[in-house]
Order: structure tokens, then C-alpha cells, then sequence
């Protein structure tokens, strides 16, 4: 049952051919079996098994909705009602929503039975998911590599099989980049196109929630539930969702994709180069033209990132403050000793940092050097893929320069880290969608692949990486000891 | 340019943060890293470029001034460390 597609497990249900309750069984007993990997931070299996009777009494009725039964996860991130929803941090520790995001909201509506919250990088600042407070993540290929980050948990448990769907968020390639490592298939939206109400901010105009699943045509069907308008977002845009599953289908045959010559220069593998390049080889044989484009700032993204993204944490992590909910510190001597030591002691180092890099970029004498600066380069990035797109349909490239590196491997200074985001951070900045799956193996561990779309052109992207899995089998292979 | 241990408690300061003694010296090292990193934005001269905050350069949508929250106050203040009549407590603040 863990190796059917979302749709086969949709008709399934309806059909009686197993209930809810058989399903979500199976996979309860599989995370309980492969507790190991730690892929999550808090089990639901009861309240799920609860929930899978509530949905096999609502499709006997036939009042079912479009996913009801299907089991699924939610990275830590997301606040679920009643639930601990820790964002990966000893701050959050003791923290039980108050209410749900509007996604966690949503994918209930259309009927999903949650079997967990996932791990991820402390408040999604990392590319390893090795800075969680709950432990680190390992990748089902090899249990020495890290699955990324920062939604290490929930790319983990699908290419683990213990959830045929996840969420996650990204906002400098959190999903993307955990897919590609953990052979699984992830989707970042346009900004704006999934609401970020409930959804634990890091960097407010970069952050995006988005679906983890086996293949495009599973993250169609979640992405369906979680796009949309939403009031309670101000950053929301209303613009029509279309049907994601009909736009699956269709010829790629005469769309053109741009191969940008800046993602193709000596930071990438060999063997990474070489997978891709077979990618690309079999859209050409579908009759697409490939066009060399350059994108020239590409270098500034990183330090342009690393400004940005740092600032707007350090903003909106000072919620934090020990006062109205999360951790407090014992014995406060007043209230700067409470502020100070409540927030030392319950982030992490790599949070610490980030929260530091942003308040000195926003401070009096350094802003116009490095944040105004930073937002000048985040217009010039943007400029790049417009002009880009006046001439291609899609963009394709790696996802990340290597396949997954070894647990310890790039900690001991923090840029090196950053380094791995090159191929994805771009796209935050420039607010276009992307998503990434897999096209390939070296030694092992999956490779991934980048399609980056215009602004809400989602249903081009999942198009164009569903041909590619109807003819292909990257997507449908399992780590070993999870079969 | 590098960031001392003295900015690096400067900055700890403006940001709510401790850091111990001990630790100082790595923040130190670490911040300038990245703080190296992020000078390589001046390889490009971006004189005359508007800065860009949102990727569409979409403005803040406005609603009408009309409540629309009910007062949740008692649902919110039971996950708080500590509360009184309403009132979330923290050490005295005025002498």
C-alpha cells in the first residue's frame, strides 16, 4: 500500500478496496518501524487512527472530499490546533497552538488524516536539518548523509515511505533541496500563492509552504488543497488556482527551457553535471528546444540572501521574548535579564547567528551598506529571470551542487553550509516557483533536478515534470531498507 | 570587514541575546564569515537600482477598519509561563 500514488490510493478508499483505517495503520506502523531516522518530533498515530474512522464513516456517506483518509505530515513549522508545534526549537518546546494554519486548515477540509509533525532545522534556518533542538534527521539512502534541511523530517518520511505526503516551507530551498537529497519530489510556489497564516515566519518575504511527495502528480493533488487566496495572509495574492491535476497532462513537445550557463560552472559535480545533462537530453528527444541563457547575478544571490533573510529573522523572532508563551528562563533579575537569557537559552547557535547578522544589517550606520544594498541585487536577480522568461518556458538546472554529504561534514564554519543553497536561493529572492525531482543516482544517493517557472505557472512546472515521470522510473525507486 | 568581540556584544545587546564570555571569541569568527560573504554584493554597482522588498512589488492590501477578531484572551493566555487577572507578569520594571 506505501508504494501506491495518491490518486490510486484516492480511488482505493472510495472504491472500499481499504479503508481509511487499514491505510493509516500501515503507515503508523511504518513510522513507529523506522523511528530511527527521526524524521519526526511528535507521532499522531492515535489521533490519526481516530480521525481515518471519522473519514471511512464520511466516504461510506459519500460526503467525502477530494483527499479524505490520505495520510499525511505536517513539518513542525505549521501550527495545528492543540498540538505541540515546536518550529525544531527548545523555545517552542512547551508550545500547543492555539489555532491552525490556514494550510493545516485546509488539507482537513479536503479531508486529511495527519499522522505527525516533522522535523526540521530550528525555525527552517539550515540546509541539513542537523540544527533541531529534537536531534538530527538521517537520509533513508544513507543513515551517515543528512536528508537537507529545512524540511529534512518531512523529505525523509516520504522517500522513507512512512507518508505518502508532506509539507514543508522553503525560503532559500528548504523543500527543493531536501528532495533532491532524499529522491523525492517537492514544489516551491510563486509568493504569495499558499497562504503563510500559522506558519511559524523566518524571513516574511522569502518564506512559501509547499507539498513533499513520490512524484509531481502526488504534489498536485496537495498542492490543489493548499493554494488559494487567503484573507487572514496580507501577503496572499488572489489569483485563480488552476486545476493542477488536468495541467499534469499535455506534450512538452516545441516548449522551449532555458539551461542557464551560470549553474554550470565549476562548483557542480561531475557527476551531478552529468545526470542532469541526460535530463535535458530527453526533453530534447520530446521535441523541446533547449536555449543556453544566462542569469549574470547569480553570484550575488547567496550574499544577497544572507543579508535579507537574516534581517527580516531577526525581526520576526523577536516575538520570542519568554513574556506571553514558548520558554522562559528561572528567576529572571529584570525584565532585560528575562529578554536576554529566555532567548539564549532556547535558540540554537545557528539561530543565534542569523539573529546577529540581521540586527547589525539593520543597524544605525550599516543599512544602507548591506540591506538596501542587498534589495538593489534582489532587483537585479529578478530582472534576470524576467528577461529570461521572455524567451524560455521553463528553466532547468541541478538543485544542488552534490548529492547528500556526510552528517558533520559542513559544520565547522557556517558558510560552507550556505554554499550548498547556490542553485536554489535565486528563486526565493525572485518569488517564482520551482520544484525539484529526481533524475538520477551517483553512488547511491539521489540526484535531483530544478524546474523554475514563471510567476504562478505551477501547472507548467508539475506539466513538464510529469512527462518526465510517465516515461522515466528515478521517482519510483526505494532506499533499500525501507522496502 | 571583520566584527570584533566588542560589536559582537554591541550586537547581542540590540538583539536580547547573551552571550557567554567563553563564546565571544567564535561568535566573533563566525560572524565575520559570513559578514565576508555578504561584502562580495560590492562587487556591482547598483547606483540608480530601486531596491526591491516584495517580488512582485505588490503594495500592503488594506482591509476596512471594522472589528473582526472576537477576544480570545483566556484561550491565549493558558499556554503563558505567567499570568494574573489578565495580565501576563514580568519582573518589576519600574523602580
Amino acid at each position: 500500500m506505501y508504494e501506491l500514488s495518491v490518486s490510486q490510493l484516492v480511488d482505493g478508499l472510495c472504491n472500499g478496496d481499504f479503508s481509511s483505517v487499514e491505510l493509516t495503520q500501515c503507515f503508523v506502523d511504518r513510522m513507529q518501524k523506522y523511528s530511527d531516522l527521526n524524521a519526526f518530533i511528535t507521532k499522531l498515530g492515535e489521533r490519526a487512527i481516530l480521525q481515518a474512522s471519522n473519514a471511512d464513516k464520511l466516504i461510506k456517506e459519500k460526503k467525502h472530499g477530494p483527499l479524505t483518509g490520505l495520510p499525511i505530515a505536517h513539518k513542525d513549522i505549521f501550527c495545528m490546533y492543540g498540538v505541540k508545534t515546536s518550529c525544531g526549537s527548545k523555545m517552542l518546546d512547551n508550545f500547543s497552538a492555539p489555532y491552525n494554519a490556514t494550510i493545516v486548515e485546509k488539507l482537513d477540509q479536503a479531508g486529511c488524516v495527519v499522522l505527525g509533525k516533522t522535523n526540521m532545522d530550528e525555525f527552517a534556518m539550515g540546509s541539513s536539518n542537523e540544527n533541531s533542538f529534537y536531534g538530527l534527521v538521517k537520509n533513508p539512502w544513507n543513515t551517515d548523509c543528512v536528508p537537507g534541511g529545512s524540511s529534512g523530517g518531512s523529505a525523509a518520511a516520504v522517500a522513507a515511505r512512512i507518508v505518502p505526503l508532506a509539507t514543508g516551507t522553503d525560503t532559500g530551498g528548504s523543500i527543493r533541496q531536501p528532495a533532491a537529497l532524499c529522491g523525492v519530489t517537492g514544489l516551491k510556489p510563486t509568493y504569495g500563492r499558499v497562504s503563510r497564516y500559522g506558519m511559524i515566519a523566518y524571513a516574511s518575504s522569502l518564506d512559501q509552504g509547499g507539498p513533499f511527495g513520490k512524484s509531481a502528480e502526488d504534489c498536485a493533488h496537495m498542492l490543489q488543497a493548499m493554494a488559494g487566496f487567503d484573507e487572514k495572509d496580507s501577503t496572499s495574492l488572489d489569483k485563480a488556482v488552476p486545476d493542477y491535476k488536468q495541467s499534469l497532462n499535455g506534450s512538452v513537445k516545441d516548449k522551449v527551457i532555458g539551461v542557464p550557463e551560470e549553474y554550470f560552472s565549476e562548483g557542480l559535480s561531475a557527476d551531478v553535471k552529468s545526470v542532469i545533462e541526460d535530463a535535458i537530453k530527453w526533453y530534447e528527444q520530446q521535441g523541446c528546444e533547449i536555449k543556453s541563457i544566462n542569469l549574470p547575478n547569480t553570484n550575488l544571490a547567496i550574499p544577497a540572501y544572507y543579508v535579507i533573510a537574516p534581517a527580516e529573522c531577526s525581526s520576526n523572532l523577536s516575538r520570542f521574548d519568554g513574556v506571553r508563551y514558548g520558554y522562559r528562563c528561572e528567576d529572571p533579575k529584570d525584565l532585560h535579564d528575562l529578554y536576554d537569557r529566555s532567548r539564549s537559552e532556547a535558540f540554537g547557535d545557528e539561530v543565534k547567528r542569523r539573529i546577529m547578522i540581521g540586527t547589525y544589517a539593520l543597524s544605525s550606520g550599516y543599512y544602507d551598506a548591506y540591506y538596501l544594498k542587498a534589495q538593489q541585487i534582489r532587483r537585479l536577480i529578478s530582472e534576470d529571470f524576467r528577461k529570461a522568461f521572455k524567451q524560455v518556458d521553463v528553466i532547468l538546472s541541478p538543485t544542488t551542487p552534490e548529492p547528500a554529504f556526510k552528517i558533520g561534514e559542513k559544520t565547522a564554519d557556517p558558510v560552507t553550509m550556505y554554499l550548498s543553497d547556490i542553485y536554489t536561493i535565486s528563486i526565493n529572492l525572485a518569488g517564482l516557483p520551482a520544484m525539484s525531482l529526481p533524475c538520477g543516482f551517483s553512488r547511491g544517493l539521489p540526484i535531483g533536478m530544478q524546474l523554475i517557472g514563471n510567476y504562478f505557472e505551477e501547472d507548467k512546472l508539475l506539466n513538464f515534470a510529469h512527462q518526465y515521470q510517465l516515461d522515466t522510473d528515478w521517482h519510483k525507486n526505494i532506499p533499500k531498507n525501507f522496502k | 570587514m571583520p566584527i570584533s568581540p566588542e560589536e559582537v556584544l554591541k550586537i547581542a545587546n540590540l538583539a536580547r541575546l547573551q552571550i557567554k564570555q567563553d563564546e565571544v571569541e567564535q561568535y566573533a569568527t563566525d560572524l565575520s564569515s559570513i559578514i565576508n560573504l555578504v561584502e562580495q554584493m560590492n562587487e556591482v554597482d547598483t547606483k540608480d537600482i530601486l531596491p526591491m522588498a516584495h517580488p512582485l512589488d505588490v503594495t500592503q492590501r488594506l482591509r476596512e477598519d471594522r472589528v473582526t477578531e472576537e477576544n480570545q484572551r483566556n484561550k491565549f493566555q493558558s499556554i503563558a509561563p505567567s499570568v494574573e487577572k489578565g495580565l501576563y507578569l514580568v519582573p518589576k520594571v519600574i523602580e
